[in-house]
């Protein structure tokens, strides 16, 4: 059992010349890749390139139609989830599956703990192996917390500390940071630092290039399920790797147009929320693209949300091109020309197993209509039209959303509120999870659409996404609006000063 | 392909096409089914289950369920047999039973839709406190003397065919039930409802009102419900109608009504309501006894639930062997042996 080696230290894990096919769709074609102990490795490319099908090889889900996993140096067979895992090789996904109402402890050895006589769980040996684990890991977390309540970073530490428990030797990161605020992805790379330092391989997948250029070491790049180049970060920039991942030279990630602005459009007056935002007022006027940066949890959302009607204010007004909005009827906020693209895409934005048709369609039920009948032709005309603007790529029309990319379903989401003609867009983290080609082409159209006098709101938590596209930016810190800055001084340092609650 | 719309073609064509299996198996080997009387019957015995599946597919679709209909129908039917002991003229009693009926859905929605609570533990509540209304307004008094010109056209059939007169309204508010559902907003914010009403709200849709309606036309055509059922067996007892929305529930969901929402026909529903009706009919001329139906009708009600389930792991399956994607591996498992 020989394999060519390479001079230096001998790869963990190597994959050589993995194809895979689902039926005409070649999602990997001749991929290779080698893992080296105490290495951070980033696997980069746009959606639909093949990582999620390199890692679910990886972790044994699927089998590679041709070429070879081989595990230090020989190679190896997965029939299963199970074999990956006992070769040591885990993964890490986006969202963590723990067991709400269970301990860390009892989440990290559910089904193997230590036992007592008489086959009971021996609580303590639980307990004192996870704060092994733990320590290990260089974070202090109770064994016994239950695990409702961590936030997301500690549940994927929690999950972390559970592949090591398994002794996993390759820990393969799934876009572990989409959900994450910037505090939680620090404390999330510190563990992966530890790890790295104790000679652990990790891959790692993420849409945020900066985090790339920060943890990895290496990167392999793949293009439409093809190898397109593994080389060291050092050296390169941002707008290298994009290169790398697109094929081409991007226009420009943050295409702002510079607008004078118009009368205002969204005018919010002293909007409070009993215990979640309080005292909220901000203007939008025709033109802008307005940032509202902060942290997770200090209240965007859920303004966006009051003022869209979805939730109730307790006090405070909303206008819409001096319209006053009745209180929580989003259909009076639509009438008035107010859109919401909210943040979870797949339960807020979309009926998921609905036609794209009819997901456009859902906001035009009332002007799709001919004699009280829904019009099925201007309803397809309609959505064709939208989704055709906003270059949506689908089989047919009549296709359910959930056969699509992600980046594709938030187009949808988008044609179905431009096809309103909104005069105020309020977008929630409209690029989260989105890959970077998708990404430009967004901001091309919030830029296109503020040109042509629309008032864009955008919530992001894409520090560079609001720095490059908004003209002001707002700053929420628990419930409160704690800063108002201008383009010109917006910068990373004053944006998260006052997301923080340090004195801007 | 859209498989949310195979899915249901496929099912009801399936359903379809079993109850024209069922006619013709019963028409070639059962002895007095196919006469233009016992077929009057089989309609006119089926009616009731047929007027209350027609919200109830509605309700259905938009992710709720009402169980108290047949509670509601019992209500309306003693109120009737009480007022009309007391001497109301029978003009005046069917709307305050249609009433009645608009309360009793009413009552269900808002708690449903003020708050909060899920349809089925609400509509079981009621399914017990409007039975038990309708024992205090009529004791177990039986009232049959309603005026005959009523008592025929609910018993009666057009001439020596086998459609009953009270076939006729029922098309009308079928059509009526079918547009609403697949040809306008209405029905179209329904699906959408039962199938993301995250979304649907998200989309301006009214979610707790169109809820709110459909409870309350659910009470109204339960209460109609009631007022024929009395006409029909020409008898108003409290215990009118018991168990209906068990044969209401199996019909839909046979139908190919997914019980999460969000799926289904019409066309469907009403082909389960006759199947259903068919069979209880053939098991009446065979002699089966009524507890027995009882059983057969929860065993299809099982079955239907299964039947789409089944269905749809198969298509997912084949699907999956086809296309990429297939579902994210569940890491609490040990591996399966490919």
């Amino acid at each position: 059992m020989t394999h060519p080696s390479d001079t230096g230290p001998a790869p963990v894990l190597a994959l050589k010349g993995i194809s895979k096919s689902f039926g005409a769709v070649r999602a990997l074609r001749d991929v290779s890749l080698e893992l080296f102990p105490g290495e951070v490795h980033a696997l980069a490319g746009e959606n639909g390139a093949g990582k999620s099908t390199l890692i679910k090889t990886l972790a044994g889900v699927h089998r590679p139609d041709a070429g070879q996993v081989l595990l230090d140096g020989a190679p190896v067979v997965f029939h299963g989830p199970g074999d990956a895992r006992d070769a040591g090789i885990a993964v890490i996904y986006q969202e963590p599956t723990l067991f709400p109402d269970l301990s860390m402890a009892e989440n990290i050895f559910m089904g193997r703990q230590p036992r007592r006589a008489l086959r009971r769980i021996d609580h303590r040996a639980t307990r004192d192996a996870t704060t092994a684990l733990m320590k290990r890991l260089g974070v202090e977390l109770d064994p016994d917390r239950p695990a409702r309540g961590l936030s997301i970073a500690d549940q994927q530490i929690v999950e972390i500390a559970k592949a090591l428990s398994f002794d996993a030797r390759v820990l393969i990161m799934d876009e572990p940071t989409a959900a994450l605020t910037n505090s939680e992805v620090a404390r999330l790379f510190g563990v992966v630092r530890a790890l790295r330092d104790q000679g652990a391989v990790v891959l790692f997948v993420s849409h945020r290039l900066e985090e790339i250029f920060e943890i990895c070491r290496r990167v392999t790049t793949l293009r439409d399920g093809a190898w397109i180049a593994s080389e060291p970060l050092d050296g390169m920039t941002e707008d290298d790797l994009v290169r790398r991942m697109v094929g081409r030279d991007l226009a420009e990630l943050y295409p702002k147009q510079d607008v004078t602005p118009g009368e205002t459009a969204l005018s919010v007056r002293r909007l409070s929320r009993e215990g979640v935002f309080t005292d909220v007022s901000f203007e939008v006027r025709r033109g802008e693209i307005v940032g509202l940066a902060g942290l997770v949890g200090a209240g965007r959302t859920e303004v966006a949300r009051a003022v869209f009607g979805i939730d109730r204010r307790d006090a405070g007004e909303v206008e819409v091109d001096g319209r006053r909005l009745t209180n929580g009827s989003p259909s009076t906020a639509m009438a008035a020309g107010l859109a919401l693209v909210p943040e979870d895409r797949r339960a807020q934005g979309l009926v998921m197993d609905m036609s794209i048709e009819r997901n456009i369609g859902l906001t035009g039920l009332g002007v799709t209509v001919r004699a009280g009948l829904m019009d099925r032709g201007a309803e397809r005309r309609r959505s064709l039209d939208w989704a055709v603007k906003l270059r949506v790529k689908y089989a047919r029309i009549a296709d359910t959303v959930n056969t699509l990319s992600g980046g594709n379903q938030q187009k949808v989401v988008l044609a179905k509120w431009l096809a309103t003609r909104p005069k105020v867009l309020i977008v929630d983290e409209p690029t989260r999870g989105i890959d970077v080609g998708t990404k430009a082409e967004v901001h091309r159209l919030l830029s296109q659409l503020a040109a042509d006098g629309v008032a864009v709101l955008m919530i992001s938590s894409d520090l560079p996404e609001v720095l490059g596209m908004a003209d002001r930016v707002l700053v929420m810190h628990e419930g409160r609006l704690t800063a108002e800055i201008p383009r010109s001084d917006a910068t990373e340092e004053t944006v998260m000063a006052a997301a923080t609650g340090r004195a801007a | 392909m859209p498989d949310s719309l195979t899915r249901a073609v496929r099912w009801d064509t399936v359903v379809g096409a079993l109850l024209v299996v069922v006619l013709l198996l019963s028409f070639t080997t059962v002895d007095g089914f196919g006469n233009a009387l016992n077929l009057s019957f089989l309609i006119g015995n089926t009616l009731p289950i047929a007027l209350i599946a027609l919200p109830m597919t509605l309700l259905v679709v938009s992710g709720e369920i009402d169980l108290s209909v047949a509670s509601t129908a019992g209500l309306s039917g003693a109120v009737m047999g009480a007022l009309w002991n007391q001497g109301m003229a029978i003009e005046t009693i069917i709307p305050v039973c249609l009433l009645i009926g608009v309360v009793c859905g009413l009552v269900n929605g808002l708690l449903v839709t003020r708050l909060g609570l899920p349809s089925l533990a609400v509509t079981i509540g009621t399914l017990a406190a409007y039975r038990g209304i309708a024992q205090i307004v009529l004791g177990s008094d039986a009232v049959t003397d309603f005026p005959s010109a009523y008592l025929d056209f609910a018993a009666g059939r057009i001439g020596d065919t086998f459609v009953p007169y009270a076939f006729l309204p029922f098309l009308v508010l079928l059509a009526i039930a079918v547009v609403a559902l697949h040809a306008t907003p209405f029905g179209r914010s329904l699906f959408a409802i039962g199938a993301g009403e995250e979304a649907a709200r998200f989309a301006g849709i009214r979610v707790k009102r169109q809820k709110l309606i459909l409870f309350t036309v659910t009470g109204l055509m339960s209460a109609l419900t009631g007022v024929f059922w009395a006409l029909h067996y020409a008898s108003a007892r409290y215990d009118n109608a018991t168990g209906l929305e068990l044969s209401v529930v199996a019909a839909v969901l046979l139908g190919g009504i997914d019980f999460d929402g969000g799926k289904g026909t019409l066309g469907g529903a009403i082909a389960g309501v006759f199947l259903l009706g068919a069979l209880q009919n053939v098991m009446s001329l065979r002699d089966v006894t009524a507890q027995s139906q009882i059983v057969v009708t929860g065993v299809l009600l099982v079955l239907s639930v299964l039947g789409p389930r089944v269905a749809r792991q198969i298509a997912a399956a084949r699907a999956g062997r086809r296309a990429a994607a297939p579902p994210p591996p569940d890491r609490k498992t040990p591996a399966p042996t490919s």
